[in-house]
C-alpha cells in the first residue's frame, strides 16, 4: 500500500524552477532513493515534504493527509521521522537524554516543571538505542561521539515517534565507506522489520545500489528516470548527467 | 502643521540623521568583520566630541582651526580605536560573544571616568562653525547653514564607504573576512592588519560623528550610553552589517523623531497627547515594528552562525551529594549570619540575595534557553513598581509582594511574544528596546509612577520591619525561588528549552514548538525577576526609574558572565562578587567606574570561563589527577 | 617538499594527532585515507597553521613553518582548499578569485582568471554571479580556483569529492591530474577509495591520529589485509 503520494510537486525561486511537477509514490517498507546532480532540486523536493519549504503547487499526501502547508513539527506528529545531512543533535545532552527528549514530547510530557527528565522513559530510550546498536554509549555526551555513531543517535531519535515514514537527507554524508553501507543496511533492516517507508537522498552509489528498492533521478528540477537500480544504472541519460563512467562505484550491484 | 513647517522638520531630521549614520556605519563595519558588538562605540563618539572641543580651543576657532580640529578629533579617536584593538580586543576574538561584550562594556566605564578626569563634569558647548554660522531662508523660515552641511555629509560618507568596500581590494578582503575570516587567513590575508584597520576606520567614523556635533550639542558625560542605544537601533533597523541599511534607518529615525518634536502637543478626542515626549521611545517603537515584519532589519540578511563561534555547552549533571551538602551549609551560614553581623552587612547581604535572584532569572533564559537579554531590568523594575503601586493603592504589603511578580511576568509575556521571534544579537537588541520603552513610560508618567522622582515610602509591613525579619523573608523567598529555577532546568520543560538552544532544527523535527517554549521560559524568568524587584523595592523603601534603566540590565549581564554562563551556580557567585565590589569601590573612590571596568577586564582576560566556571575547572582537574 | 615530523596537535583539550610524520614531493599526489574523526582534516589544518601544533616540526620547501600564522604559510606558496567548500557567498566569482590572489612565483605555475576559466569552463560563464547562487559542484570548482590564484607550489585538498555527483567527481579527478602535470605537490584527504585510486600516487592511512600505513596506491590495492583492517573494505 502506498503511504506517500506526491503529485506534480513544484517550486520556483524568482522565476527559476527548482522543482517541476515531480510525481511519485512510496509504499510501506520500501526504500526509495532520490539522486541527481548538485542543484537538481533534491534538497528542495525533500524540504517540501518535511515542511521546511512551502510548495508552490502540486500535492503530497501521507496516509491520505496533505502535508502541504504543515510545519515540520506538525508533520512529525503525523508519524514522520527525519535525519539531517549534517547531524543535528542536542550537544549539551547525553546520547540517552537526546532520545528521552524526543520521547518526552511523544508522550506529551514536555511542559512538566516538576519531574526530573533524566528519570523518565529510560527503558524505552535504552531499547531504541539498542536497536541502532549504540546502547553502550548511552551516557556519553553527544559532543564527543564519533560521526558515524552520531548518525545512529539521529536514527534512534527519528524512531522515537514510531514513524511510518522516514525522511533521510544524505544519511551517509561524511562517513567512511564501510560505515555507510552498515548504516543503510541497519536502516533497511529496521524499515522491513517495522514496515517503515524510507525516502533518502544520497551521493554514494555503492549505498544506493546496495539498498534502494527503487530510484528516482532528478535533473534540473524534473524527474528524468525512475525504476529498479539495474534499470536506472543502464539509463543513458542518467549516466550522462549523473553517474559518469562508473569509475566511482563498485562493479557488482547487490541484489 | 503647515507645509513649510513640515519641510523644515524634514531637513532637521536629515541633519541629525547624518551624524547618527556616521556612528552607526562604524559600528556596523566593526561588527561585520570582528563579530564584536562594540558597546564602547558610544564612548568613541563621546571622545570625538570632547576631543574636538579641546582641539578647536587649542587651534583657535578660525576656518582651519575649526575644521582641522574636527578632522583631527576623528583621527585621534581612530588611533585610539586601533590601540584598543591591538592591546585588548585582539585577545578576545576567540572568546564567546558575550565576553567580548563584557570587555567592551568595561571600556565604557573606563572611558567615562577618563573623560570625567580630563574634562570634568560640566557640559561643554563648542563654538559655531566659521563660515557656516549663519542661517539661510528656506520656505520662508530660517534654517542653520551648518545643518545643510550635515545633510550633505551623510550621503557623501555613504558613497565613499560604498566605493571603498566594493571597488578596492581592501574592501573585497573586508567583505571576505566578514563572511569567513579563518578562510581569508588561509588564503594569505593578514587578518590582524585587516581587523586593526577596520576597527580604526569604525572608530574614526564614530569620532567624526561626534566631532561634527560640537556646534549643535554640548559634550555631556552621559552621552555615551544615550547615543549607543540610538545607534544600536539604527544598525538593527537597517540590518546588522549593511551600510546602506544603516543610512536608510538613520534617515528614517532622524526624520520621524524630528516630526515628533515638530508636532508637539496634540489634542485628540479630548485627550492631550505629547508627541515631543514620544521622542524618547519613538526609535524603539520603530525598531520593534521593523523587527516584527523584517526580523533581519530593512536591508539585512539572516546571520549565518559564524564559523567556530558556536561554543558547545557542557552536559548538565544533577548536582552531586557534595554539592548538596555545600548548598545546605551555605544556607545555614546565611541563616546564622544576623546573629553576628552588623546592620550594614545585613543590608548588603539583602542586596546580594535580591540580585542573586535577578541574575539567576536572567541566567535561566540566557543559559539553558540561549536567549541573550539586554533588557532584563524591565521585569525587575516593573515588579518593583507593581509592588509600590499596589501598596500606594491600599493593597496590604503581603498581598502586594505576592502579586508584584505578575507585573514582571505579564510584561515579559507581552514583550517576549515579539522577542522570541528573533535570535542572537537581534533578540538582544529587541529586549533592550522594550526595556527602554518601559523605562520611558515610567519616567514620563508623572501622575501614576511619580516620574523621574519615583515613589517613596514603600516599607514592609510592621511585623517585617523589625529586627532581622525582612532579611529572613528575603533569604527564604530568594533561596526558594533560585532553587525552583534550578530545578526547572532539570525537568522536561528545561530540556525542551535546552533542545531549542542546542539545535532548533532538530527540536522542530521532534515536534517541539521552540518559540512557544522560549516564550513561556521568558515569561517565567520575568516573574522571578519581578519578585526580585518587589523585594528590592521593600528593602529600600523607595524606587526610581533607575530600577529599570539600561545600566541595571547591564549589571545583570555582568553578574551572569562574571559568574560564568555555563554553570548554574555562576549567576549567584557573580551577583555576590559584583554587588560587593560595587559597594566597596563606590565608597573608596570617585572614579569607581574605571576601577570596576579594570576589574571586569582583568576577569575577562584571566578567567574567561567565569568565577564558578574557573572553580569547576580546577575541581575537575584535581579530580582527574586523583583518578589517574 | 612538504614534511611533518613527530607532530602533535590538539583542539582545545582533545588531543587529535600523535607523533605524526609524513611527506609529499613536487609533482606527486599523496592521499590521506581514514575514517571520519581519524585526524585527516586536522592534519591539513595543522599544515596550513589553522591548528597550531603542540610539538614537532613542519617544513615546506626547506623552511620551518610550524610557528607561522596561516596567512604567512599561504604566502609561502602553500594553498589550502577546505572541506565543505567555504566560498565567500556574498562575493562574485571574480571577487572570490581576487581574495586568493598573490604575487607570481618564479618556481610555480602562474594563474590568471583567464587561465583558470580554461581549467574550469563552467565558471567562465558566471564571473559576476554571487557565490550563493552557485551549485555545489560549481562552488567546489571555485574553491580550488580561488586557491590557485595564490600561485601555490603545493596544495592541500580536504575531501574534495564529498557530496558531489559522480560525474563532477570524475571531472575533479581530471583537474587534479592536470595540476600534477603542472608540477604541483598535492596532498588530499579522502574517504572515497574509488576517487583516491583515480588520482593518487601514494597513500597514508591515518587512524585515531596515528599513521598506520604508508605505501604506493598499487601496494595498497594489493594489500587486502590493510584495507580490511583500517578502511574495512
Amino acid at each position: 500500500m502506498n503511504i506517500l503520494r506526491v503529485a506534480n510537486l513544484s517550486k520556483a525561486y524568482g522565476g527559476v524552477h527548482a522543482v517541476r511537477e515531480v510525481s511519485f509514490s512510496l509504499a510501506a517498507g520500501e526504500l526509495l532513493a532520490l539522486i541527481g546532480p548538485n542543484g537538481a532540486g533534491k534538497t528542495t523536493c525533500f524540504n517540501m515534504l518535511n515542511g521546511q519549504i512551502a510548495a508552490d503547487g502540486g500535492s503530497a499526501e501521507f496516509e491520505g493527509r496533505s502535508l502541504i502547508g504543515l510545519k515540520p513539527r506538525q508533520i512529525w506528529r503525523l508519524g514522520v521521522g527525519r535525519t539531517f545531512q549534517i547531524t543535528a543533535t542536542f550537544a549539551s545532552m547525553s546520547v540517552r537524554e537526546n532520545v528521552q527528549t524526543a520521547l518526552l514530547n511523544y508522550h506529551g510530557r514536555l511542559n512538566s516543571v516538576l519531574a526530573l527528565a533524566e528519570r523518565l522513559y529510560v527503558d524505552e530510550a535504552m531499547e531504541l538505542l539498542a536497536r541502532v546498536g549504540i546502547a553502550e554509549q548511552a551516557a556519553r555526551p553527544c559532543a564527543v561521539l564519533a560521526y558515524g555513531d552520531l548518525k545512529r543517535v539521529e536514527l534512534a531519535i527519528a524512531l522515537a515517534n514510531r514513524p511510518r515514514l522516514l525522511l533521510m537527507d544524505e544519511p551517509t554524508a561524511g562517513m567512511a565507506p564501510a560505515e555507510r553501507v552498515a548504516l543503510m543496511g541497519l536502516t533497511a533492516e529496521l524499515a522491513r522489520a517495522s514496515n517503515i517507508a524510507v525516502l533518502f537522498t544520497e551521493h554514494d552509489m555503492d549505498v544506493v545500489f546496495a539498498h534502494a528498492d527503487r530510484i528516482l533521478v532528478l535533473n534540473r528540477g524534473r524527474l528524468i528516470a525512475e525504476g529498479k537500480p539495474a534499470e536506472v544504472r543502464a539509463n543513458r541519460e542518467v549516466q550522462e548527467v549523473y553517474l559518469g563512467t562508473g569509475s566511482l562505484f563498485s562493479g557488482a550491484a547487490h541484489a | 502643521m503647515s507645509l513649510s513647517a513640515q519641510f523644515i522638520q524634514l531637513l532637521n531630521g536629515l541633519a541629525s540623521a547624518s551624524s547618527l549614520f556616521l556612528v552607526a556605519a562604524g559600528l556596523s563595519l566593526i561588527f561585520g568583520v570582528t563579530r564584536i558588538v562594540n558597546f564602547a562605540h558610544g564612548s568613541l563618539y563621546m571622545l570625538g566630541i570632547y576631543t574636538a572641543y579641546s582641539l578647536v580651543n587649542v587651534f583657535g576657532g578660525g576656518m582651519l582651526g575649526f575644521w582641522g580640529g574636527v578632522l583631527c578629533a576623528g583621527i585621534v579617536v581612530g588611533l585610539f580605536g586601533a590601540i584598543v584593538e591591538r592591546l585588548l580586543l585582539r585577545r578576545l576574538y576567540h572568546a564567546p560573544e558575550l565576553l567580548q561584550l563584557l570587555a567592551t562594556f568595561a571600556l565604557v566605564l573606563i572611558v567615562r571616568d577618563f573623560a570625567l578626569w580630563i574634562w570634568g563634569p560640566e557640559d561643554l558647548l563648542g563654538p559655531r562653525a566659521p563660515g557656516l554660522g549663519g542661517a539661510v531662508a528656506i520656505a520662508g523660515r530660517e534654517f542653520p547653514q551648518y545643518d545643510l552641511f550635515l545633510i550633505a555629509l551623510g550621503p557623501v560618507v555613504l558613497l565613499l564607504l560604498w566605493l571603498l568596500l566594493t571597488r578596492t581590494r581592501w574592501g573585497t578582503l573586508v567583505r571576505a573576512a566578514t563572511e569567513d575570516r579563518e578562510m581569508a587567513g588561509a588564503l594569505g590575508v593578514n587578518q590582524a592588519w585587516l581587523f586593526t584597520s577596520v576597527f580604526a576606520l569604525g572608530a574614526f567614523l564614530a569620532g567624526l560623528g561626534g566631532a561634527v556635533q560640537i556646534p549643535r550639542e554640548p559634550a555631556v558625560l552621559t552621552m555615551d550610553l544615550t547615543i549607543l542605544s540610538d545607534v544600536f537601533v539604527v544598525v538593527v533597523v537597517g540590518g546588522m552589517g549593511s551600510i546602506p541599511g544603516a543610512f536608510l534607518a538613520a534617515v528614517l529615525i532622524g526624520v520621524i523623531k524630528a516630526f515628533c518634536i515638530g508636532i508637539g502637543n496634540v489634542s485628540l478626542l479630548g485627550i492631550d497627547f505629547s508627541f515631543s515626549k514620544l521622542t524618547l521611545v519613538i526609535e524603539f517603537i520603530v525598531m520593534a515594528v521593523v523587527l516584527v515584519f523584517r526580523p533581519w532589519g530593512l536591508l539585512g540578511r539572516q546571520q549565518g552562525i559564524p564559523r567556530g563561534a558556536a561554543a558547545v555547552e557542557p552536559p548538565l549533571h544533577l548536582p552531586s551529594r557534595g554539592m548538596f551538602m555545600a548548598l545546605v551549609a551555605a544556607l545555614a551560614l546565611l541563616a546564622l549570619l544576623p546573629l553576628v553581623s552588623d546592620r550594614y552587612t545585613l543590608v548588603l547581604l539583602t542586596d546580594i540575595l535580591v540580585f542573586a535572584l535577578f541574575a539567576v532569572s536572567l541566567h535561566f533564559i540566557m543559559g539553558p534557553a540561549g536567549m541573550h537579554s539586554f533588557g532584563h531590568a524591565a521585569y525587575f523594575g516593573l515588579g518593583a513598581y507593581a509592588a509600590a503601586l499596589l501598596l500606594k493603592h491600599a493593597v496590604p504589603m503581603e498581598l502586594a509582594l505576592a502579586l508584584a511578580p505578575l507585573g514582571g511576568g505579564i510584561a515579559a509575556l507581552l514583550f517576549g511574544w515579539f522577542c522570541v521571534r528573533l535570535s542572537g544579537v537581534y533578540l538582544a537588541m529587541l529586549t533592550l528596546a522594550f526595556a527602554q520603552i518601559a523605562w520611558s513610560v515610567v519616567y514620563q508618567w508623572d501622575a501614576f509612577t511619580g516620574g523621574s522622582n519615583g515613589l517613596v515610602g514603600i516599607w514592609p509591613a510592621p511585623w517585617l520591619s523589625s529586627g532581622n525579619a525582612f532579611y529572613y523573608l528575603t533569604l527564604v523567598l530568594c533561596a526558594a525561588a533560585i532553587l525552583l529555577l534550578w530545578r526547572i532546568v532539570y525537568t522536561p520543560f528545561g530540556y525542551a528549552l535546552r533542545a531549542g538552544r542546542d539545535s532548533p532544527l532538530r527540536a522542530d523535527a521532534i515536534g517541539i514548538d521552540v518559540r512557544r517554549q522560549q516564550w513561556l521560559g521568558f515569561a517565567l524568568a520575568g516573574v522571578f525577576a519581578g519578585l526580585a524587584g518587589a523585594l528590592h523595592a521593600f528593602s529600600k523603601g523607595s524606587i526610581s526609574p533607575d530600577t529599570l534603566a539600561i545600566p541595571r540590565s547591564v549589571d545583570g549581564l555582568v553578574m551572569v558572565l562574571m559568574g560564568g554562563i555555563q554553570t548554574l551556580t555562576g549567576a549567584v557567585a557573580g551577583a555576590a562578587v559584583f554587588t560587593w565590589l560595587q559597594d566597596v569601590i563606590t565608597r573608596q573612590t570617585e572614579f569607581w567606574r574605571a576601577v570596576l571596568g579594570g576589574i571586569i577586564l582583568l576577569l575577562v582576560l584571566a578567567f574567561p570561563q567565569g568565577i564558578a566556571g574557573f572553580i569547576r575547572e580546577r575541581w575537575e582537574a584535581r579530580a582527574g589527577k586523583n583518578r589517574a | 617538499m612538504l614534511e611533518m615530523k613527530g607532530v602533535n596537535s590538539a583542539y582545545g583539550r582533545a588531543h587529535i594527532l600523535y607523533d605524526l610524520s609524513l611527506s609529499a614531493n613536487r609533482g606527486e599526489v599523496v592521499v590521506l585515507l581514514g575514517r571520519n574523526g581519524a585526524g585527516k582534516s586536522t592534519t591539513l589544518k595543522t599544515l596550513i597553521g589553522l591548528v597550531p601544533p603542540l610539538s614537532g616540526e613542519i617544513s615546506f620547501d626547506g623552511r620551518r613553518i610550524e610557528r607561522l600564522e596561516p596567512y604567512q604559510i599561504a604566502r609561502l606558496g602553500l594553498g589550502y582548499v577546505p572541506e565543505e567548500r567555504r566560498i565567500f557567498t556574498d562575493l562574485s566569482v571574480m571577487e572570490n578569485l581576487e581574495v586568493g590572489k598573490q604575487a607570481p612565483r618564479a618556481d610555480a605555475p602562474r594563474w590568471t582568471p583567464e587561465k583558470l576559466f580554461r581549467l574550469f569552463p563552467n565558471l567562465a560563464g558566471m564571473r559576476e554571479r554571487p557565490g550563493a547562487h552557485m551549485s555545489g559542484g560549481e562552488q567546489q570548482m571555485l574553491t580550488i580556483a580561488r586557491t590557485l590564484m595564490g600561485n601555490p607550489r603545493a596544495i592541500l585538498l580536504d575531501e574534495p569529492s564529498e557530496g558531489l555527483a559522480p560525474v563532477i567527481v570524475e571531472q575533479m579527478a581530471k583537474t587534479i591530474l592536470e595540476l600534477k602535470q603542472e608540477g604541483l605537490c598535492v596532498l588530499l584527504s579522502e574517504q572515497n577509495l574509488h576517487f583516491a585510486n583515480l588520482v593518487a600516487d601514494r597513500a597514508y592511512i591515518i587512524e585515531k591520529g596515528h599513521i598506520r600505513y604508508e605505501g604506493s596506491m598499487a601496494a595498497l590495492a594489493a594489500n587486502e589485509q590493510i584495507r580490511a583492517t583500517y578502511l574495512s573494505i
